[in-house]
């Protein structure tokens, strides 16, 4: 107990001693105040720790054969400025580029479609949807990381960064993209 | 007849054992949590949905934002090595001093010219000093090329691992100045990569 003997030991003398106070002290407030600071610390060091997006690139140092991937199974993002973007199927100028932004409604169904239509039109076994992502040079670094984001929340299998073609440019800066 | 009295006890709990725990806890948290370090940039990370921690050891940052880079490694060992490589690489020499200080200063971002001057600041000058970030270029001798090159040296030789490279990128970061590092890391054949995010629900 945090409790100090007080009692004085029994009568002696005829002198008269002031009644000593208990030095018992309540340490509930105290205990609340450690707790709360407890909580504060495991909170804030799991919170502040930063995550991590793995991403594996193609290795440039070595020259090897590219893969040929029909075009009609290519899924091409462009990314502009103003958080928006540009896709389209199969390739470039044939078809008209949609407009989109981020998020649930914007290119996460539009991928989830064209990957669906896809693996329905083609014959299997390598049937998967093929998405190139091509940054313009005004997209933000944000966008590129939601993009890769959300190819991971659909779960695209294949998918790779290209470097954006002039033509491409051109066509992000006809929509005010760029 | 007279009842039995149940003498009332005290509802006070002692509270000192619970008090002692309570303590012990607090000091071992304050002890382990890691003390968030200065940045002399500020940098906001974009979100996604990723819940993969960023490890702790063997890796470098390269922190990019404002159209600046700046770089830092983990372990002072391993910058003290870094130093000295990049030293002898661009004909410095540094003192123990000063390796001892550099061992400890968290993100730079200084070209090498000016490297031994900022080192020998003091805590406050360099606040105040605005550091211009380090140089990079397409060819393969830029500043940044080097020091990811000796840090990868470095890490390999003390603690036979191999360095873990993450970008931090400001959200707000043009991608064009990203696909920079990304092109030097490549160049090296890093092809392997952590951008460093915050975590968000996927809604």
């Amino acid at each position: 107990m945090a409790e100090l003997d007080t009692s004085g030991g029994g009568k002696k003398g005829g002198k008269i001693r002031s009644k000593k106070a208990s030095t018992r002290i309540d340490l509930t407030a105290m205990v609340d105040l450690a707790f709360l600071l407890i909580t504060f610390f495991i909170m804030a060091t799991t919170l502040a720790k930063p995550k991590a997006m793995d991403t594996i690139w193609p290795d440039k140092t070595v020259k090897d054969k590219q893969l040929p991937v029909p075009e009609s199974r290519t899924m091409t993002v462009l990314l502009g400025s103003n958080d928006k973007l540009e896709w389209f199927v199969g390739e470039p100028g044939k078809t008209a580029p949609t407009i989109d932004n981020f998020g649930k409604t914007g290119i996460r169904k539009a991928l989830i479609e064209n990957s669906k239509k896809i693996e329905a039109t083609h014959a299997g076994p390598d049937n998967y949807m093929i998405v190139l992502v091509k940054a313009g040079d005004k997209a933000k670094y944000k966008d590129f990381v939601n993009m890769l984001d959300e190819l991971g929340i659909t779960g695209i299998k294949s998918y790779g960064v290209v470097d954006i073609t002039p033509a491409e440019t051109a066509q992000l800066k006809k929509d005010n993209l760029d | 007849m007279s009842r039995i009295k149940i003498p009332r006890k005290s509802t006070a709990i002692d509270m000192t054992a619970m008090c002692d725990v309570a303590f012990l806890l607090l000091t071992f948290f304050i002890l382990t949590a890691k003390l968030k370090q200065e940045d002399p940039l500020q940098v906001d990370t974009p979100a996604a949905t990723t819940k993969q921690l960023f490890p702790d050891l063997d890796v470098a940052t390269i922190t990019v934002g404002k159209g600046k880079i700046f770089f830092s490694v983990e372990g002072t060992d391993i910058r003290k090595a870094v130093l000295e490589q990049m030293g002898k690489k661009y004909g410095q020499t540094f003192t123990p001093e000063e390796m001892l200080k550099f061992s400890v200063l968290p993100t730079f971002g200084v070209p090498m010219a000016q490297l031994k001057q900022f080192i020998n600041l003091n805590e406050e000058q360099r606040k105040a000093y605005v550091q211009p970030g380090i140089q990079v270029d397409t060819t393969n001798n830029s500043e940044l090329y080097n020091w990811i090159h000796e840090s990868r040296i470095a890490d390999a030789s003390l603690h036979n691992k191999s360095l873990r490279f993450a970008i931090k990128g400001d959200a707000r970061e043009e991608y064009p100045v990203v696909k920079k590092v990304i092109d030097v890391l490549q160049k090296q054949a890093v092809n392997k990569f952590s951008l460093i995010t915050s975590l968000k629900d996927s809604k």
